[in-house]
């Protein structure tokens, strides 16, 4: 009789493949993905060689996407920049997700009154306006980071605790609330009866039953944290120019939308394509891991 | 105290036993003066009716009880004579699995989904002995062997979902069973089985006790199925014992009016089929534990009900040779 061994996550992988929206997004995104990690070694244009007789040109063979106002080649520019936007991205989830589940999962099991102060600074982070703090935080660190790490790790560091700085509340929330259903349940109670420890239950029990949530959350954070290091660049607020991230190229286009739209309109699609395949490959891993919902 | 069963060797002796909970209407007596005492390799039922303490009882020997709402008001706890009462978490987890396991009513949500069968048995095992994870699943296939699970080796890999209720208790019993522990807690291992299987889990526990010479406490609400495996019986009502007695003395002669009504209402189908008589109950519920009434708890819901029923509530005596009471009758 043959019989396969059907682990969780094998079963999630399962229900995830019939979603084929989410399949297709996923092999997009890889393409994205990997475009910007090995385009620049195929496509060796430099992003910064100045040449003032093809300036601001659409697409041709010697520049796919056009040039800029610089006659800067800007597929190369596309390919450079999506590393830094995808690597903020990555990075700022990574910084909400962590963060979010710390202060979830300790809100969680210790209830009371640890619970009722971290929620409560959950609640104040909500109500904050966002982006005239970013403007702030950014205007008030940038210089002292910039002298610390120098300009380019200095700015990428400030950006992504920023964009995840202000994106971990949800996260706490929903790792909260799972705790709060988890730890009631019989395998909780039974793994204390075998004398696991407080912490080795949170992390060897718990944690790993709240994560599906989590994921699905992450992956769409990773979006959110791209959109959001967009628009910061776009008010001029991210990266310098030398470093141009899409978010940055759109700023830097947006003056001469008139006469050379492809200069927008490629960093524009390359943002839309890579958040919407994420939003996409979100939804398929919500059906796959979210067990409320049953295919 | 004064034992006239399972020698001076007592294992476990729970001793005026009160654990309490507080709710906003004031403080729940769960358990209010519970006396049970457990000898080496004996298998003594606890049977009593949905919300008379059993369960807290059995959850406050493991120190499982969440605390708060829940207190330890009075009483001791010895494990070989030694008071669990005031020991500390630390001092808790090293009793947990290794001197004293448990198995719980529903094995249907009490493994974990994310690890395999055999990774969750390994992990008391690897807690406790020290066991590499290699030696641990190799334990763990054994104890699956010992439980009378099909191919142990293949299934030892297998997740909680790719097993039937049955077959979960069966995985659950080799966890608790896994450090060979000297008492087993059963808290209603059965209920949530098919008849079917219930015989077979029983059976099972029967046949594990025998084996490994542990000790059973075992919990339940059906006196099929203490007459099927204890040797010793504790009846309770109400957050008490109201009596305690070798298995066939109860059966035989019951002097509790309560415990005559819990054998009565054990249903017959020899007579129900042919008289198609209407199956005996006891009227009433159980008192609110919140405000005892004074006197005898059950005395609400007693035929032989008296004065002094109301008045004074009768203490726990001797009736016969390990047969205690606690009524004026």
């Amino acid at each position: 009789m043959p019989r396969k061994r059907v682990s969780p996550w094998g079963e999630a992988w399962r229900r995830f493949r019939k979603h084929r929206l989410a399949v297709a997004s996923a092999v997009v995104l890889s393409v994205i993905i990997l475009a910007v990690l090995l385009g620049p070694l195929v496509w060796r244009v430099p992003i910064d060689e100045i040449d003032f007789s093809v300036r601001l040109e659409g697409p041709s063979w010697a520049h796919p996407l056009g040039t800029d106002d610089l006659g800067q080649d800007l597929l190369a520019r596309m390919l450079y920049g999506g590393r830094i936007s995808l690597a903020v991205g990555f990075a700022a989830m990574l910084v909400a997700v962590l963060l979010g589940t710390l202060v979830g999962s300790v809100a969680g099991i210790a209830s009371g009154r640890v619970d009722a102060f971290l929620m409560w600074l959950t609640d104040l982070f909500l109500s904050l306006p966002e982006l005239p703090l970013l403007l702030l935080v950014i205007y008030l660190f940038r210089d002292t980071l910039r002298s610390l790490v120098g300009a380019e790790l200095g700015v990428f560091i400030l950006i992504v605790s920023v964009i995840g700085g202000f994106r971990w509340m949800p996260v706490a929330r929903l790792v909260r609330a799972q705790f709060f259903s988890l730890r009631e349940k019989e395998f909780v109670e039974a793994a204390r009866a075998l004398g696991a420890s407080t912490p080795r239950l949170v992390v060897r029990h718990i944690l790993p039953n709240a994560l599906g949530p989590v994921i699905v959350a992450a992956t769409i954070d990773i979006a959110a944290a791209i959109i959001a290091e967009s628009t910061l660049s776009f008010l001029g607020l991210g990266f310098p120019p030398d470093i141009p991230t899409w978010g940055r190229l759109l700023f830097d286009a947006k003056d001469n939308l008139d006469f050379a739209p492809h200069w927008a309109l490629f960093p524009g699609l390359a943002i839309f394509l890579t958040v919407l395949t994420i939003n996409f490959v979100g939804d398929g891993l919500r059906d796959a891991l979210d067990p409320r919902r049953v295919v | 105290m004064k034992h006239t069963n399972g020698g001076d060797s007592r294992l476990l002796e729970i001793d005026g036993l009160k654990v309490h909970f507080r709710t906003d209407d004031g403080w729940v007596r769960a358990v209010d003066g519970v006396d049970i005492g457990i000898g080496r390799g004996e298998t003594v039922c606890v049977v009593g009716e949905s919300g008379c303490g059993k369960t807290v009882t059995a959850m406050t020997v493991m120190k499982l009880i969440a605390m708060p709402p829940g207190k330890i008001v009075a009483g001791q706890i010895r494990w070989q004579g030694r008071d669990l009462v005031p020991l500390d978490a630390e001092g808790m987890r090293a009793i947990r699995a290794k001197e004293i396991g448990i198995v719980f009513q529903e094995p249907m949500t009490s493994l974990n989904p994310v690890y395999t069968v055999g990774e969750q048995i390994a992990e008391s095992l690897r807690l406790h002995e020290g066991l590499s994870k290699r030696a641990a699943i190799e334990r763990a296939v054994e104890m699956l062997k010992l439980v009378h699970i099909p191919n142990p080796q293949r299934r030892v890999h297998d997740y909680p979902h790719q097993f039937s209720g049955g077959m979960r208790q069966r995985v659950m019993i080799a966890m608790a069973l896994a450090c060979g522990p000297k008492l087993l807690i059963a808290d209603e291992p059965t209920t949530a089985l098919d008849v079917t299987i219930q015989a077979q889990i029983l059976d099972l526990l029967n046949e594990m006790k025998d084996r490994l010479g542990m000790a059973v406490m075992l919990i339940t609400h059906a006196m099929g199925v203490v007459a099927e495996t204890a040797q010793r019986v504790v009846v309770m009502y109400a957050g008490k014992v109201v009596e305690e007695a070798p298995v066939i003395e109860l059966f035989g002669n019951p002097r509790h009016p309560y415990t005559q009504g819990l054998i009565r209402s054990i249903p017959r189908l020899d007579l129900a089929a042919v008289k198609k008589e209407r199956l005996e109950a006891i009227p009433g519920t159980v008192p609110s534990l919140l405000n005892p009434p004074p006197g005898c708890r059950f005395a609400a819901r007693c035929r032989y009900a008296m004065a002094q029923c109301t008045e004074a509530e009768p203490p726990l005596r001797e009736v016969a040779p390990g047969h205690k009471v606690a009524c004026v009758l």
